[in-house]
């Protein structure tokens, strides 16, 4: 297949764009509610108010690295929305077993259901679009398989 | 807050929602009249951040301020970024950043309320 369509220099055109913008809000929704409850009252839900803090620098880094372009910021944009989905698996379990983990809602609470469950959606929309971005050709550290060129 | 603005609000931003679908599916990228369109939205979402903001100073209820004017904020942010966003790529993909920042101002909507009445 050589499909030269989207480089790795380009994760944000495309489908990637949309994602790019969706992540962006994410980013900002998630880094703006744990700012929020962090800062006015973080004594009544310290699990979940931290998760949010950890959920927000996970859309951060995600959508930097897809705004970022290349091969390293492709790597780290697979393990950002690896650990997104891994988190959102998690968190979603949780609050369904145990919730007086979860006195408060986070981004992830629920499989993302105050969001529309779109938290539940996107690392996977996002794995789909990493896949078909993932970086091929000559490079310094030779890929395994054809090359596709 | 005030319901008929809410209203007009969701009423115009789902107009541009329609419009921005109908251009999806024929393959077209926005054109001006879309933009002036989402210029009306944008121009209503501005009125509501500042009504939002005098009727937080002048309400004897206990809203949460910070969180309130926080939305009211990044609401009128969400239709300027993802105009721009879009025009840098003019393609199905950029016509589509358009539905999603439109659908933004919607779903905004519903948790404004909700921060207002209480129940954040």
């Amino acid at each position: 297949m050589a499909d030269t369509a989207y480089t790795t220099t380009a994760l944000s055109s495309g489908p990637g764009r949309i994602l790019v913008f969706v992540y962006g809000l994410f980013a900002v929704a998630a880094t703006g509610r744990s700012a929020v409850q962090l800062g006015t009252e973080a004594d009544r839900a310290p699990v979940a108010y931290s998760l949010s803090l950890f959920a927000a620098v996970v859309y951060l880094v995600a959508t930097t690295c897809l705004l970022l372009g290349g091969r390293r910021a492709w790597r780290v944009a697979v393990a950002s929305v690896s650990i997104e989905l891994v988190g959102v698996l998690v968190t979603g379990v949780l609050t369904y077993v145990d919730t007086s983990l979860f006195p408060d809602k986070t981004v992830w609470s629920h499989f993302g259901q105050g969001y529309g469950f779109l938290p539940l959606v996107l690392p996977f929309l996002g794995l789909a679009w990493l896949r078909r971005t993932r970086p091929r050709g000559p490079d310094r550290e030779p890929v395994a398989g054809p090359a596709g060129t | 807050m005030n319901d008929v603005l809410t209203g007009v609000l969701i009423g115009l931003a789902l107009l541009a929602c329609v419009v921005v679908v109908m251009l999806l599916v024929r393959d077209r990228t926005a054109g001006d009249r879309t933009f002036v369109l989402l210029g009306v939205v944008e121009a209503a979402v501005l009125v509501q951040l500042v009504y939002g903001i005098v009727a937080l100073v002048g309400t004897e209820r206990d809203v949460p301020g910070v969180l309130f004017v926080s939305y009211l904020v990044g609401n009128a942010f969400a239709l300027p970024i993802g105009a721009f966003w879009s025009l840098a790529e003019r393609s199905r993909s950029g016509t589509g950043v358009l539905l999603v920042a439109s659908f933004t101002v919607i779903a905004l909507q519903a948790r404004l309320g909700a921060i207002w009445g209480g129940s954040a």
